[in-house]
């Protein structure tokens, strides 16, 4: 018999489904701090249409802006994935449709997960930076 | 439809602004790459974020990226706080009151330039 220790009912089991109920709510807390600095800088201390390649050449030439951008994709991608993960879980309940969608969605994990970090990764600023702001 | 209370519909508005933001991420990814084929293609990719409608589902972005981390705010206290689970309620008020706080000025930043109003010499 489990004493109750007042706490919300929680997946206790130790498997994968344990970690992922963790996993969002540490993830989710960084990922906070993470996003909301982030939409400040590119909407607001900087209007959208002035975050051209000129604006990133900046950034990114300081190595740790590049690290802070990639750790937001990767902890927002898969909180992301993950949630749709379950999402999925909910609603579809034939065995081939499942499996179809989730392995759908563990393929989009990798390929995005590599695209961004590609990008990340192999950005070298032309000569030409271009203009500093686009359109309106 | 059940009918439900704040708690389904705080759980229905996580789920809904969590997809909309995961959408949002797998096109970002794609725009940003852009980088890789220079200034001209990235720019006129980024020109596209500054039209009028596609500020206005900016907006619908902000709204939801606060909503989506206040609500899961709640839901953290509620697992790890045995006391929370009262005032779930009063939790969910706040989760809205917070969002619209936070949504409001920050959504001026981003559709100010479409009516030329101001923004304090910031950016552009």
């Amino acid at each position: 018999m489990r004493i109750s220790t007042g706490y919300g009912p929680r997946p206790a089991g130790g498997g994968f489904e344990t970690f992922s109920w963790y996993f969002f709510r540490v993830s989710g807390i960084a990922i906070i701090f993470l996003v909301v600095i982030h939409l400040l800088l590119t909407h607001v201390t900087t209007d959208v249409s002035c975050t051209s390649y000129q604006f990133v050449a900046m950034r990114y030439a300081n190595p740790l802006w590049r690290l802070y951008d990639w750790l937001l994709l990767a902890l927002a991608l898969t909180h992301g994935m993950n949630g749709l993960r379950i999402v999925i879980d909910d609603y579809v309940r034939g065995r081939g449709l499942r499996l179809f969608l989730q392995s759908t969605v563990g393929t989009l994990v990798l390929v995005f997960f590599m695209w961004g970090t590609i990008t990340l990764i192999t950005f070298q600023p032309v000569a030409d930076l271009g203009a500093k702001c686009v359109g309106k | 439809m059940y009918r439900g209370q704040s708690g389904m519909w705080s759980w229905l508005l996580h789920r809904i602004s969590g997809l909309g933001i995961l959408l949002f991420l797998l096109v970002h990814i794609v725009d940003i790459s852009l980088l890789g084929f220079g200034p001209k293609v990235y720019n006129e990719g980024i020109a596209l974020f500054g039209l009028a409608p596609v500020r206005v589902i900016s907006l619908a972005l902000i709204a939801a990226v606060f909503y989506h981390g206040f609500n899961g705010i709640r839901i953290i206290l509620i697992d790890f706080w045995p006391k929370a689970v009262r005032y779930q309620g009063a939790m969910f008020a706040a989760v809205m009151v917070l969002t619209i706080l936070c949504f409001v000025p920050m959504g001026y930043f981003v559709i100010a330039p479409v009516f030329n109003l101001p923004t304090v010499g910031l950016g552009k």
